[in-house]
């Protein structure tokens, strides 16, 4: 197996040594340095060790023939036959991925009474949409689902498989690649291919503090998750193109020891998620009848508010309306901050925004380095003036 | 019934940092915890210990320290702990991962019910607990925000899909992963730390399971690999506006205005 070597000869300091690995993963107990289970294998003691005390030993990986894997496959997230966006995301991005190493793209869908939205993917430029048309299927339930998915892979041997990072997508893609025994990268937001078909994936860990790059090249299928408003999607075409093919499939296969017994529409409310504009308010707001200020500003722009997550503590905001890591990923055209920091946990839900406004008094707030433009300034005098001025632009209008 | 409950330790902050040139995480402040979302799986399990006679079994795959998770989990309610450690488990992903813990959980027979906690803090990839139910071939619910009732033979939980809320009802044995709000996780007590303070945590490795093929673990075991880590990137479009309340504020108005934010 791959691993790392200690060379006790050449050690001089061990409690240096020690210090090279920043996971802990070197022990130095009785005099003898040895690495323990923590090691990630990330080899950085390799690289940060000046005098030969550590050599990596690669062990023969099973290999795939590539030759047999081919095209981009889109699975086709809905609810009753309404196609969520990020689907249409994920199309757009395989055609882009496809276009590099020529290979076809296709479709999985899977449901029950879905033929009509399926004939819907055929104006999106995909070359093959595959679907599975069961009662079974009606509502999503692991095992028929993963059968499906498996059945598909079995015959087209698609190379590549894009996954939205819904719901049933992040149930449904590590159960499917597990079973194939390949490899799942989680939420990439950046997605490139080689010549030899392998992706290049691109994903935020740790919070979003730091970034990986991440690649499956010895297994097939390579399988990727992504979330909405991660890629754009592709116009849809007055004409259709490409084929449209119904798949059969051994109902044995298609039995769930899982009984969907209630489905409870939840009450829809217009949420942060789908806005085109929004107004976010900080800590920098202090007064809860300040918000009304926020608020006025956002009818204006015909937007939605939202806020920080220490705004959210003082209950001024619906928590629903709370951006970030322990809140929602929001991916709008505009955004306007006021008076928020901009710290990290914050940043990491909008900084796919747009264009991003931030209005702080405070120059050296990190928010700025985020921001596209970035006012220093007092909020209790910027919106108030800016309100105005929108207001009188309206006037001059009608 | 038996309920096994799976836990990571993670690093105690997610602000890590990635020093730019080198590509090394800077190790100030890594000291460990349990993954919080971790804690929701635990309370789920030892809730239901309140209402059945339940044995609950706390597992984790990571290194010898990690015992310190199995410690607090015995603090919080459960009755067993096992820490799955070994140098060929080292650069697992979460293939290998959910593999090394399924050979771990499986090894004295399937338990009725293994809770997963969401996701991790560090990691961050909510694909283990899925995982794990195809190795073992059990049914799973990801994201289950309510445990509604259980019996010997079937657990009814509510689960959050995007527009709607759907009750299931799924045979055991079976795995859930549960979301985070989905109760309020208790402290640890003092009372069971002095109870659990001499009590066991058993210690497996490779040599322990049924499958010993060096190649399903670890760095081989694991078909994504890491090329590179890095800090995400800054927005380098950026500029900086100051001057009067009035020109700022007009300027703002003609790039939204200009950018067609006005017009509805
Ligand atoms: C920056 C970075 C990015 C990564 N990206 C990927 C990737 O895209 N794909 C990939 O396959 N691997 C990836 N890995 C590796 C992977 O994250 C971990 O190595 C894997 O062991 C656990 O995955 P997780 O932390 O994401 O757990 P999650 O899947 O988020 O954890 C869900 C639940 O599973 C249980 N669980 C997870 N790990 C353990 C454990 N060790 N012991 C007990 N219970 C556990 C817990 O209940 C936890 O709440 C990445 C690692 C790093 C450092
Ligand atoms: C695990 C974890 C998860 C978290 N998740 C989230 C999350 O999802 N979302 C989130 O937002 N936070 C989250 N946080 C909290 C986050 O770290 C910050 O504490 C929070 O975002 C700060 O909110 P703020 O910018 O409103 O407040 P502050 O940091 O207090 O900033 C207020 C800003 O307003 C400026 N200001 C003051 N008065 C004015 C004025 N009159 N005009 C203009 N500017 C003014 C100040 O200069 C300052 O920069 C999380 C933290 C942790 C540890
Ligand atoms: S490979 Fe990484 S984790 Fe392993 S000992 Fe070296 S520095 Fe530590």
């Amino acid at each position: 197996m791959a691993k790392i070597i200690i060379n006790h000869d050449k050690v001089k300091d061990p409690q240096k040594i020690v210090e090279l690995c920043p996971f802990g993963a070197i022990d130095y107990i009785n005099g003898y340095l040895s690495i323990n289970s923590a090691c990630k294998m990330c080899r950085l003691c390799l690289k940060k060790d000046t005098d030969g005390v550590f050599k990596y030993v690669e062990s023969q990986r099973p290999q795939v023939d590539k030759s047999l894997w081919n095209g981009i496959a889109v699975y086709v997230d809905h609810l009753e036959g309404d196609i969520y966006p990020v689907t249409f995301e994920l199309i757009g991005k395989a055609e882009e991925l496809a276009a590099k190493t020529g290979q076809p793209v296709y479709c999985l869908m899977m449901g029950h009474n879905i033929a009509d939205s399926a004939a819907e993917l055929m104006h999106y430029g995909v070359d093959e949409v595959f679907i599975y048309d069961y009662k079974e299927l009606e509502h999503f339930r692991i095992e028929p689902y993963t059968a499906v998915f498996e059945d598909f892979i079995k015959q087209v041997k698609p190379s590549s498989i894009l996954v939205g990072g819904t719901t049933i997508g992040r149930s449904l893609a590590p159960r499917i690649a597990a079973r194939f025994r390949t490899g799942l990268t989680a939420d990439c937001t950046v997605l490139d291919i080689q010549p030899d078909t392998n992706l290049d994936q691109i994903r935020p860990a740790f919070g979003g503090n730091i970034m990986a790059h991440i690649n499956t090249p010895d297994h097939r299928p390579q399988f990727a998750t992504v979330r909405y408003k991660i890629f754009n999607a592709p116009e849809k075409k007055g004409t259709s193109s490409g084929n449209l093919r119904r798949c059969t499939i051994d109902a044995a296969k298609l039995k769930s020891n899982i009984k969907v017994l209630e489905i409870n529409a939840k009450e829809l409310e217009t949420g942060i998620e789908d806005a085109e504009v929004i107004i976010v308010a900080g800590r920098g707001v202090k007064k809860a009848e300040d918000m009304e200020m926020i608020m006025e500003l956002a009818k204006l722009l015909n937007a939605q508010v939202a806020g920080t997550r220490s705004l959210i503590e003082t209950g001024w905001l619906d928590p629903k309306r709370q951006i970030g890591l322990s809140g929602r990923t929001v991916k709008p055209q505009l955004i306007i901050t006021c008076g928020v920091s901009g710290a990290i946990q914050f940043v990491a839900g909008m900084n796919g925004s747009e264009h991003i406004v931030a209005i702080n008094t405070d120059k050296q707030a990190p928010i700025f380095q985020n921001a596209h433009v970035g006012i220093v300034g007092d909020i209790y005098e910027i919106i108030p003036a800016l309100i105005k001025n929108i207001k009188s632009g309206m006037e001059v209008k009608s | 019934m038996k309920i096994t409950v799976c836990i990571k330790q993670v690093p105690g902050t997610s602000e890590v940092e990635v020093d730019e040139k080198t590509g090394v995480l800077k190790r100030d402040g890594i000291d460990s915890k349990m993954n919080p979302y971790d804690l929701f799986a635990l309370e789920s399990a030892i809730r239901i210990k309140q209402q059945f006679a339940t044995e609950v079994t706390a597992i984790t795959m990571g290194p010898p320290q990690a015992e310190e998770i199995i410690r607090e989990a015995y603090m919080m309610g459960a009755d067993d702990g096992v820490i799955l450690s070994d140098r060929r488990f080292a650069g697992s992903d979460v293939l290998a991962t959910a593999y090394t813990l399924s050979q771990g959980i499986a090894r004295d027979g399937i338990p009725d019910l293994i809770i997963c906690g969401k996701q991790t803090t560090d990691g961050d990839t909510a694909q283990v607990g899925p995982e794990i139910a195809e190795f073992l071939n059990i049914p799973h619910v990801a994201d289950v925000r309510k445990i509604i009732d259980l019996t010997s033979e079937h657990i009814k939980v509510e689960m959050d899909m995007p527009q709607t809320v759907e009750v299931v009802e799924v045979k055991l044995p079976a795995l859930i992963t549960v979301a985070k709000d989905i109760n309020e996780p208790r402290l640890p007590s003092f009372k069971l730390k002095l109870a659990s303070a001499g009590r066991p945590v058993k210690r497996l490795s490779l040599d322990d399971f049924s499958d010993q093929d060096e190649m399903n673990y670890g760095l081989n075991g694991s078909p994504t690999q890491v090329i590179k880590i890095f800090p995400p990137p800054a927005n380098d479009d950026h500029e900086i506006w100051e001057g009067s309340t009035t020109e700022l504020a007009g300027r703002l108005f003609e790039q939204l205005s200009e950018k067609k934010f006005l017009q509805r």
